[in-house]
Order: structure tokens, then sequence, then C-alpha cells
């Protein structure tokens, strides 16, 4: 049976300010950090060669910028789901991430405006505060009628067990409040 | 730096403001999926909304696209060159990135041609940071795909010199003067000699024009056997000096002759050096110049 994916949608009146997202750790790996260092294109040594950092007066190497940018993103997308579209991410760097330590990040909504929501997203490591941030992140909302899909919440298994689901666009009624309520695309 | 100088250095920084930091910059690539895909497993990141035929580029990936990578880019800005150049020159040889605030106004696709613009914003005053003395640079980029604005990149970097471990950092130098020239002399044939006053026998340490005891001013050596024990110490932690990485044991060590002298307890974790704890003369060598008695930790029990 090939039933379409039904991704989990946030809807903006789920967001409320005040609400804590759940913490996503993150264990800093050597790998993690040279291979998102590449991945984003940086090539400074202190990201990826130990003895270089250490002349330069760091214990070790350490995370770059950009995927501390990435996981911060990412935090907010994985709890948003893949309809959240990300409008601003800006951080702080504290406490640099070395490997052997553990990143906690925890976020809290600040605030909520129309679709638009902020939330606030902290960093901790094991030596301190490694970032502090905003992201700013437009949800499905139920007030636009352009731009956006509408499921059709029909209620019909049409695909149950025809064995033909592929190349539908539909997404077939879920019995979830969800129904009928218009998603953006991502982008 | 004096403040005059000091001043004046910080005029010709701030001269930099508004000047370009990159112009008609192109990225190396155009938004591919490989590197969305690199990017994602990286991150660990499974947004469905990067994969697909419909895919779009992770908004956070914005900066990479704009990356010089190993080769650099071709087409950097004089003018921000020169800025960093002039911070190299003032020993602030040393750069991490402090700040990064993006917006995005479009998704960015593979196949989009990403150009982009920067302009120096600011250059802080002279600021002490835990690193190092140094200044923020903050440059705004702004970037486009078909001349269309697609977001904006505002970057701060700590431009610093740091604190600790500089390299080519030596050890201060002993003041060598008439009253201890002999004690120095020791010092370069691998003798740690204690000075012993002729006119009562009092032995005496560091060295002195006389004696405490009886106020003879003669006196003869006697060279100590390198036996000794950790009468005290400290740990130092902060600050840093040049040549010295912290944390590190200063011991005050009694030797088996009854003085005591001041030296660095090597051989064993700084936590570990304890009160009692014996240990045996060396000479370690610091330069070309320098070479110092130290102690080195011996087998004990205890602690
Ligand atoms: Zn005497």
């Amino acid at each position: 049976m090939d039933t379409p994916r039904t991704p989990v949608v946030i809807p903006c009146a789920a967001a409320v300010a005040g609400t804590r997202l759940p913490p996503l750790r993150i264990e800093i790996t050597c790998t993690l950090i040279v291979a998102a260092a590449i991945a984003s294109r940086d090539y400074q040594d202190v990201h990826h060669d130990a003895e270089l950092a250490r002349r330069k007066g760091s214990p070790d190497i350490f995370m770059n910028i950009l995927t501390t940018n990435g996981l911060v993103g990412r935090y907010v997308t994985d709890h948003f789901g893949p309809y959240a579209v990300l409008r601003r991410v800006a951080i702080r760097l504290g406490a640099p991430n070395h490997p052997g330590d553990t990143m906690v990040l925890t976020g809290t909504v600040e605030e909520v405006d129309g679709d638009t929501v902020t939330v606030r997203v902290v960093g901790e490591n094991g030596i301190g505060r490694h970032v502090t941030g905003t992201v700013t992140v437009v949800l499905p909302g139920t007030d636009e009628g352009t731009d956006t899909d509408t499921i059709t919440g029909t209620g019909t298994d049409t695909d149950m067990g025809t064995g033909t689901g592929t190349g539908t666009d539909t997404v077939t009624g879920t019995g979830l409040d969800s129904a009928n309520l218009p998603v953006r695309r991502p982008g | 730096m004096s403040d005059a100088v000091e001043g004046a250095f910080a005029a010709r920084l701030k001269a930099y403001e508004g000047r370009p930091a990159a112009v008609a910059g192109v990225g190396k690539d155009r938004v591919n999926a490989p590197m969305i895909r690199h990017w994602c497993e990286a991150m660990g990141d499974t947004n469905p909304a990067y994969t697909g035929p419909d895919a779009i580029a992770p908004p956070t990936m914005l900066q990479a696209w704009t990356m010089g990578g190993l080769s650099g880019h071709a087409g950097r800005a004089e003018a921000y060159d020169e800025l960093l150049g002039l911070l190299d020159q003032a020993g602030c040889t040393s750069v991490v990135a402090t700040d990064c605030e993006q917006e995005y106004l479009r998704p960015l696709r593979p196949g989009d041609e990403v150009t982009f613009d920067a302009v120096i914003e600011s250059v802080s005053d002279r600021k002490r940071t835990k690193l190092g003395t140094g200044y923020f640079v903050t440059t705004r980029m702004d970037l486009r795909v078909d001349g269309e604005p697609v977001g904006t990149h505002r970057f701060r970097i700590l431009k610093y010199a740091p604190a600790r471990a500089r390299p080519g950092g030596r050890r201060p130098r002993p003041v060598i003067n008439r009253d201890n020239a002999g004690f120095w002399e020791g010092v370069a044939r691998h003798r740690l000699l204690i000075q012993r006053c002729t006119g009562c026998g009092t032995l005496r340490f560091p060295w002195l024009p006389g004696c405490n005891a009886c106020g003879c001013p003669e006196w003869d050596t006697v060279e100590a056997s390198g036996a000794g024990t950790v009468f005290s110490h400290v740990v130092v932690h902060h600050p840093p000096f040049p040549a010295f990485s912290p944390p590190y044991a200063v011991g005050l060590i009694e030797l088996a002759e009854g003085v005591r002298m001041v030296g660095n307890v090597i051989g064993v974790p700084y936590d570990k050096v304890w009160i009692g704890m014996p240990v045996r003369l060396e000479f370690a060598r610091y330069d070309d110049e320098l070479e110092l008695p130290v102690f080195r930790a011996q087998d004990g029990n205890g602690g």
C-alpha cells in the first residue's frame, strides 16, 4: 500500500507565546564539526586541524558559526514541520562547541503575530552558553487564500487498497482536525 | 599602544565603515541538490522540504552559497582585505565569528545562481574579551538571484590578539647582578648553589649580600643534593602570560639542606601536587638562553 505521506503540520493557531519546544541534545563530535564545516564550505583550519587550533589558543577544534546557524534553523523546523518557512535567523555565539561536549538546544515561543512566530533559542554546552538567538518562522495559516492548497478532507479513502497511490496530489482525509486546513507548500 | 597612537589607529579603522567588502560576487556553484544533501546529512536535518523534485535549499545555507571554499574568492573587495591586513599588523591575527543575522526573502532552488555584494557596516572600538583584545567587524551582504533580492546576511567577526599561548612568547629573563651572579653561574653548570655564611655557617637562599643571622658579609657555597619536598604550592589559572600556559603549579620547595626556593613542579598534573610530595631537582631549557631549576615529582604515597 502506498499512502501519501502526511507530514506533521503545526498550524499557527497551535503556537502560543510561552510554549516551550522539546529540547534537542546534540553530541558534539569531531565528525560533526568537520563534516558540517566542509558542507558549509568553511575550510578555516580551526574547524578541522586540532594542532593549528591549539596554536591559536583554542584547546581543540570548534564548531563554525554556519553549523550553529544550521542546527538552530533545523531545531525550529523540526518542531513546526516542513510547511513552516524560515524567515529570519539571528544568532550570537558564546562558549565554543568542542569535540566531546554535548549541546542542548531549548526554545520558547516568544511572540505570535498572525501566522508569524518568533522563537527564542538557547544552546547550552558543558562550558556555558554556546548560542542565543531568535528564529522567525511563518506557519501554514488559516487566513490566506493565496499560495495555499487545500487538503481535501473527503473522508473517502480513495487510495486504500488500490495500489495506485503514487502520483496523486490529494492528501486523503485523515479524520484529523486538520481536514480542510489550507496548507502552505514549502516555498 | 599609547592613547594617541590608539586613537589614530581607531580613526584609520573607522574610515573603512561604508566601504565594500565584496563587489558583484558570484557563487562558485549554483544552488544544487548534492550540496543541499551534504548539508542536510551533516546537520542531521531530515526536513522533506529539502528533498525531492520540488526541493528548496535549507534557508540557513544562505552564506554557504557565497563561500570561497579552499581556493577563495578572486573578487574580494580590496577595502576588506586592507582592513583585515591592518588588524593583522596590529597583532590581531586570530579571527572568530560572533554573530550572524539572516533574513530569507524567498527560497533558493537548485539551478539558482546567487550573486552578492557586501559592505563593511561598522568597526568597533578596541575591546577586551576573554579570547584576547581586538575589534569587532560587521559586514552586511545582500544576495540576489536574477537581480532579485533573495536574502540578507549580517555577519560579525572578532579580529583579536590571542590572550594566551602566543607563539614566540618567551619567559622573562632573570635579573643577574653582583649579588646573585654566582647562583646563575651555578645554574649554567647544572649545579644548584646555596650560600653559606662563613661567619656562623647559616645557609641562605635566595642569595643576599650578607647573613641575616649574624650580619657577616663573607660567604661560600654548598651544592644542593637535589632532593626536596613540596612545602607549599599554588596553581596559576589567571592571568595568562606569554610562554606560560595556565593552569600550572608553582611550588615552594624545601630542599634537603633546609632552605626553600620557588620553582615549577613538573611531571605531574597541576591538580595532583600535594604538600610533602617528594621532588627532585632538574634543569629545564626553555630557549637558547634560558635554563632554570625545576622540580620533578617523585613516586610517593599520599595526597
Ligand atoms: Zn652568619
